[in-house]
């Protein structure tokens, strides 16, 4: 009897006549008479489960992920704001050194210009007036020299006529002795 | 020592909750291990906890939404995330109730023809009516494809439509086949360990090694179909649906 029903019923029938021995009834899923009550077991588990599953169990889970998703995105936003605002930071900073240090390097120069002009200038100054000294003192050295031989002069015609005196006992000519004195300066000079 | 595969299948009535017509409406093992899956879905997805960095609990849940939620995109656009409850329910109470069927002494919901047909006459008339709602009689373009040439078109159409109202049949009977040979199997070989143990002794004992360890292998198995065969169930409904949202093509 089960094995005309399970055949009637078309599937599986061969699972269903190697062993069905043990009890009495139909292929159970092919038993018609627990149909009904599957089907409103099926209506009634199926819909409470759509109505969890919609009203409460989607939108939390939902909810969760969605925050979640939120605050990566958030987060990540933060970061790249913050990585910006430092990478524009230290291109600032850069720029800020770069014009420093061609402002250090205009004004090194500019004071070495100064100074070296300044001094080139000192220089000069102290030149001429070494110059100057120089030229004096040449000048002076002349004149002493001059006035040196002119004294020379004199004290040799003084000698000469003194010499002349005391070895001949008389005074010789003063323009003779003058002019002797003269002309061995000269043969001197 | 008999082993009876087909026991397992059994509606037992718990209790009788009364009468429609003729039938007889009670409160049987199917109906406790259908209220089982609802109640661990339930726990499940409300239980969970909602920290940022999600627990092992709620891993899960989070896995499962969005698992289900990628599925829904990938085949039916993003137009078919309106029927994501339904899909997500669909997945989850068989996806559920195949795994929980696994556990030795329980019921396997699946392995009824009347419940997977139920769930997928519920799929097709959704796929119909919202087609039709959605598309009006464009819907029907779906049986005539675009590019086909007018001589052969009639045979087409012809094998579209059949094989569009053959849908809920394929749809139902894969899963419900799946199941119960799956658990038939694993009957008949974890009885085969009990029977050479009680017919040969010693003997018998040392040769059921074999059969056990192919019970093993099966159960590997049939937790691989049982979420396989709820995963094909979701896809075949969004594949479905698509056809329903875009009727073109």
């Amino acid at each position: 009897m089960a094995e005309s029903h399970g055949e009637a019923s078309g599937q599986k029938a061969g699972a269903h006549t190697e062993a069905d021995g043990g009890h009495g009834g139909a292929f159970p899923p092919f038993d018609s008479s627990t149909y009904a009550s599957q089907l409103v077991s099926l209506a009634v588990a199926f819909v409470a489960l759509y109505i969890i599953v919609s009203r409460f169990a989607l939108p939390r889970v939902g909810g969760v992920i969605e925050a979640r998703q939120n605050m990566i995105e958030g987060d990540l936003a933060d970061a790249q704001k913050l990585k910006d605002e430092s990478a524009a930071a230290l291109k600032a900073y850069e720029n800020d050194l770069a014009a420093a240090r061609s402002r250090a390097q205009a004004i090194s120069n500019e004071t070495r210009e100064k100074l070296s002009a300044a001094s080139e200038a000192e220089r000069k100054v102290l030149e001429d007036k070494l110059t100057a000294k120089l030229h004096d003192a040449e000048k002076t050295i002349a004149a002493t020299r001059s006035a040196a031989m002119s004294n020379v002069r004199g004290i040799a015609a003084d000698a000469a006529t003194a010499i002349v005196q005391r070895l001949t006992g008389v005074a010789p000519d003063g323009a003779a002795v003058t002019s002797a004195v003269d002309a061995s300066l000269k043969g001197q000079a | 020592m008999k082993i009876d595969p087909i026991h397992q299948f059994n509606i037992e009535p718990l209790f009788t909750i009364g009468h429609i017509g003729d039938h007889t409406i009670a409160f049987t093992n199917s109906t406790l291990y259908m209220l089982v899956a609802v109640a661990l879905i339930s726990v499940l997805m409300l239980a969970s906890g909602r920290q940022l960095v999600p627990g092992r609990l709620q891993s899960v849940a989070e896995i499962s939404y969005e698992f289900v939620a990628s599925t829904i995109r990938s085949t039916a656009g993003a137009e078919g995330m309106k029927f994501f409850p339904l899909i997500f329910s669909l997945f989850m109470f068989i996806c559920v109730s195949n795994l929980v069927g696994i556990i030795p002494y329980t019921f396997t919901i699946s392995s009824h023809l009347i419940v997977t047909a139920a769930l997928a006459l519920l799929v097709f008339f959704t796929v119909l009516i919202y087609g039709v709602y959605k598309n009006g009689l464009k819907f029907f373009k779906i049986f005539v494809p675009s590019g086909v040439p007018i001589y052969i078109l009639p045979l087409v159409m012809f094998i579209e439509i059949l094989s569009f109202f053959l849908r809920p049949v394929s749809h139902s009977v894969r899963l419900f086949a799946n199941m119960l040979a799956g658990h038939i199997a694993l009957k008949v070989f974890a009885g085969f360990v009990a029977m050479l143990g009680v017919s040969l002794g010693a003997v018998g004992w040392l040769g059921g090694v074999m059969p056990l360890a192919l019970t093993v292998a099966l159960t590997a198995l049939e937790l691989l179909v049982a979420f396989l065969q709820a995963y094909v169930f979701a896809i075949l409904t969004c594949i479905y649906l698509n056809d329903a949202i875009h009727p073109g093509h």
